[in-house]
């Protein structure tokens, strides 16, 4: 029985690990390859922290296994070891983890600037924000600048709005306005590894560049209520001439009133 | 050393003077007790059965993730509340139920649990002392516990049936903050803050009493390099929770002045986190200059230490009893202290942590990013030192060491876990989701919660003199460790697949739809896992009355406690305790000049035996 609970904490290491091994098989692993540049940094990160993590984990649990065994394979009789520890252990468990760790931090730091130090975006998208991205209990609403205008802070006359749908280029740098109307929420889009809390009094800009025109889930990160699960959008990356098409086309949907265009021509 | 005789002397003195005369009532000995002992037991029967009031609303969350909007089985036609959905889980009860969860686990369970039920019972015994420093603040803080129980309990139905405190146990401003924002946020969250205020002052009482405790009051010969690991992690939490949680509390009041108006429209109606101009639900545009971020500083400057007030104290025990089961000195006794003070200390500046996506300066988040790798470190050291520990020992391979060798097992999981959410661009797609689920129920869970169940069944002979039964013991950690597994290893693969935590349905989004059947799967594990604890509680209430009696040290242990009876009486020691040495010194050349394989701390060293020195 001594040795079966040993076995049995060798055994469920490895249970783990065969799940992790068959996961991304099963599709219990990220939704799909990162689809924007700073996508590729990250899952790049998760990756070199992965092999570290997994070594030690598999280190760990088998020299704990392996104390266990000792410890049901002893010959009866024969006292434990009488020691109360290795200074030189001791040293060597604390300056390697230590060296481990600060690299591991010290990896993060340059992609975590691109992400989040303003003074570090991209030159083109520094100064201009293609939309504003209104978060409100449980909805996302999206406030497009009049076409060959610039996105102002507060509502213009021109502006365009949508509901739930955020048009924007692919393959070139792009930034917006992320903002919430009422309580906090926040901007996730799985598929290009962006997340961004919306603080309520705060205009938070947000870039990514996405790789290929598609269409991306964006969900709520952050409890908003109770309708928190169900505030479902959609980035749709397209090209800049798609874009500016489709804000074309919503500039005319918009600004439409129904009334006949010669009607209109002959009042002015 | 010097000191012991006279010490001795005097302290034998008090000990026949404080068993004096006074005979006492039923309800002054067990109700309104000011015996550590009882204290203890009581915090100990009141976290066990708010475990299982925080298991069954655990299981109501598995349900809804599992069968989204099914009814629910049995309960859904019990209460009244899910009669208007038809036995379904709606919504708001749901964000409710995850709410509630964590306030139970956290507030009612884990904190008041370790230090609440163990720091009382261990303390006073493990040192040497009768009782605690201050007997009736002692008392207070166990009977304020109540109010915070009432205080919850009325916030499930303070604001109507279907609006209980739901806005996470985080309780993140300006969600918490307005009444409008969400039918949680009414009366509800009041009482939750009531109830959350009062755990505090609980805490409180509780901590000021355990650090003049053990300053003060122990035993001659009884260092501080001689206290057991139980003592000093009791020791660092008492300081961690004094210094945490006056920030907690202060946060707390601002968020009460900032909703008081919901209970009593006239009174104070700040905004201490609210800006001006939100419109939240159509109602009329704020007033203030809050700033929402501030709960979040306030919050998590308490809430992080927490987590160690969490777990510190399970880790001193656990070293305790795997010294114990595996006949062996604890390797590295100072580095275990060390580490523990450097988890305490650098527990205060990881903090903002839990923050790098809520929009702070991304100059701080590099600052805490480093902080808490580094708090990473004394961890691996604790981990390492568990397996030396075990390592070459004659161990006992009984209940109480297997939940001890799960609890380094699965802190292992917890700890690694925790290096992704530490680094802040791989935390920025993990943050909110179930990967940080996973992460920190294999601390709370598979370390704390194992932990306990070690320490319920080794210190029970001490409570009661009686022996919970191991085989069932085993049953319960066998089911109990496959279904916490089966239940929060897979949440990590969820949190990898990008689902995001706190979702009432997360299949309304089409990338998550075929995670379904992942969670069926750990909604059954988390069942076998509820269900195996009432094992755990007839255990102990059986036991409790019709467990094999035993005597004063049935372990071969070497604490102090040990050489009391079993239960001790009022005033603990019948022989007064005088400590020769270290507390772990099993296997030793003292221990085999004895014949045995451990010395009690209070044993006289024998003669002719050089005296081992407990640290190097």
């Amino acid at each position: 029985m001594k040795k079966f609970w040993a076995l049995f904490f060798w055994f469920w290491p490895l249970v783990a690990l065969y799940v992790c091994l068959i996961a991304p098989g099963n599709n219990w692993w990220f939704p799909s390859k990162p689809l924007s540049t700073m996508g590729h940094q990250i899952d790049g990160l998760f990756y070199l922290i992965l092999i570290i993590v997994t070594v030690t984990f598999v280190g760990t649990e088998f020299a704990l296994g392996y104390a266990l065994w000792m410890g049901a394979t002893k010959e009866p009789g024969r006292r434990a070891w009488f020691s109360h520890g290795s200074h030189k252990l001791e040293v060597v468990w604390t300056i390697v983890p230590a060296f481990v760790l600060v690299f591991i931090s010290l990896t993060q730091l340059d992609v975590l600037a691109d992400i989040r130090v303003l003074a570090r975006f991209p030159e083109s998208v520094k100064e201009a924000p293609v939309a504003e991205v209104m978060a409100r209990q449980f909805e996302w609403r999206i406030r497009y600048p009049k076409p060959g205008t610039e996105l102002m802070t507060s509502p213009q006359p021109g502006d365009l709005y949508f509901v739930n749908e955020v048009h924007v280029p692919a393959t070139v740098p792009t930034m917006i306005n992320l903002r919430t109307q009422d309580v906090q929420h926040a901007f996730f889009v799985p598929r290009l590894r962006v997340k961004q809390d919306a603080v309520p009094g705060l205009i938070i800009p947000v870039w990514f560049e996405i790789e290929e025109a598609g269409e991306y889930e964006l969900l709520c990160a952050e409890l908003c209520g109770w309708g928190h699960y169900k505030m479902k959008a959609r980035i749709i990356a397209d090209s800049p001439e798609g874009v500016s098409a489709y804000l074309t086309r919503l500039e005319r949907e918009q600004n439409e009133d129904g009334v006949q265009e010669a009607e209109t021509a002959s009042v002015k | 050393m010097a000191t012991i005789t006279p010490a001795l002397e005097t302290h034998g003195h008090e000990h026949e003077h404080a068993h004096g005369h006074h005979e006492q009532t039923f309800i002054q000995k067990y109700v309104f007790s000011t015996d550590h002992k009882v204290i203890g037991i009581q915090f100990l029967i009141t976290t066990l059965l708010m475990l299982m009031v925080g298991g069954a609303l655990a299981l109501a969350v598995r349900w809804q993730l599992a069968f989204p909007w099914e009814n629910m089985p049995i309960v859904g036609k019990l209460f009244g509340v899910f009669q208007g959905e038809g036995g379904q889980i709606s919504p708001e009860f749901y964000t409710m139920l995850f709410t509630m969860h964590a306030s139970v686990m956290i507030f009612l369970v884990i904190i008041p649990v370790l230090a609440g039920a163990f720091g009382n019972f261990l303390i006073p015994l493990q040192i040497g002392a009768d009782d605690m420093a201050f007997p009736v603040l002692n008392m207070l803080s166990y009977w304020f516990m109540w109010p915070a129980i009432f205080c919850f309990g009325y916030s499930f139905i303070a604001g109507g049936a279907t609006a209980g405190p739901a806005n996470g146990w985080t309780s993140y401003p300006v969600l918490s903050d307005i009444a409008s924002a969400s039918p949680s946020s009414g009366e509800a969250q009041t009482w939750w803050l009531f109830g959350l205020t009062l755990v505090g002052v609980s805490s409180m009482m509780g901590s000021v009493n355990y650090m003049t405790t053990i300053i003060n009051m122990r035993a001659p010969g009884m260092t501080l390099f001689r206290m057991p690991l139980t003592i000093w992690s009791m020791f660092i939490t008492a300081i961690l929770q004094a210094f945490a949680l006056p920030v907690l509390t202060a946060a707390g009041f601002m968020l009460v002045f900032d909703r008081l108006h919901t209970l009593i429209p006239t009174s104070i109606h700040s905004v201490f986190f609210v800006p001006a101009g939100l419109v939240v639900n159509n109602a009329a545009p704020t007033v203030g200059g809050g700033q929402p971020l501030l709960w979040q500083h306030l919050f998590w400057f308490y809430s992080h230490p927490a987590v160690y007030i969490m777990l510190l104290p399970a880790m001193g025990m656990v070293s305790d009893m795997l010294a114990c089961m595996c006949r062996k000195p604890v390797f590295g006794y100072k580095p275990m202290v060390y580490s523990m003070a450097a988890i305490a200390g650098l527990g205060f500046i990881v903090w903002g942590h839990h923050m790098f996506t809520s929009g702070m300066n991304p100059a701080l988040g590099m600052t805490f990013m480093t902080s808490t790798m580094m708090i990473a470190l004394p961890s691996a050291i604790k981990v390492f030192n568990w397996i030396g520990t075990i390592w070459d020992g004659d161990i006992q391979f009984n209940a109480v060491f297997l939940n001890c060798a799960a609890f380094v097992a699965l802190f292992i999981v917890g700890g690694l876990s925790g290096i992704f959410m530490a680094a802040v661009p791989v935390d920025i797609y993990f943050h909110d989701t179930y990967f940080i689920v996973a992460h920190f129920h294999y601390v709370l869970f598979g370390a704390t919660l194992f932990g306990v169940f070690a320490g319920v069944q080794f210190w029970f002979p001490k409570m009661f003199g009686r022996q919970m039964h191991d085989g069932v013991q085993k049953v319960h950690f066998v089911l109990t460790f496959i279904g916490m597994n089966g239940t929060f290893f897979p949440m990590h693969l969820l949190g990898i697949a990008g689902m995001p935590r706190r979702y009432a349905d997360p299949y309304l989004h089409g990338y998550l739809e075929h995670l379904l059947p992942m969670n069926q799967f750990m909604t059954i594990s988390a069942i076998i896992m509820g269900f195996a604890q009432f094992l755990l509680l007839g255990n102990f209430f059986y036991s409790m009355f019709y467990g094999k009696k035993v005597g004063r040290n049935p372990w071969g242990a070497n604490g102090l406690e040990w050489s009391a009876p079993s239960p001790p009486g009022h005033g603990n020691f019948d022989v007064p305790p005088v400590c020769y040495r270290g507390p772990y010194e099993y296997s030793g050349p003292e221990s085999e000049a004895l014949g045995q394989d451990f010395i009690l701390q209070t044993t006289a060293p024998p003669a002719g035996v050089k005296v081992a020195s407990a640290h190097h």
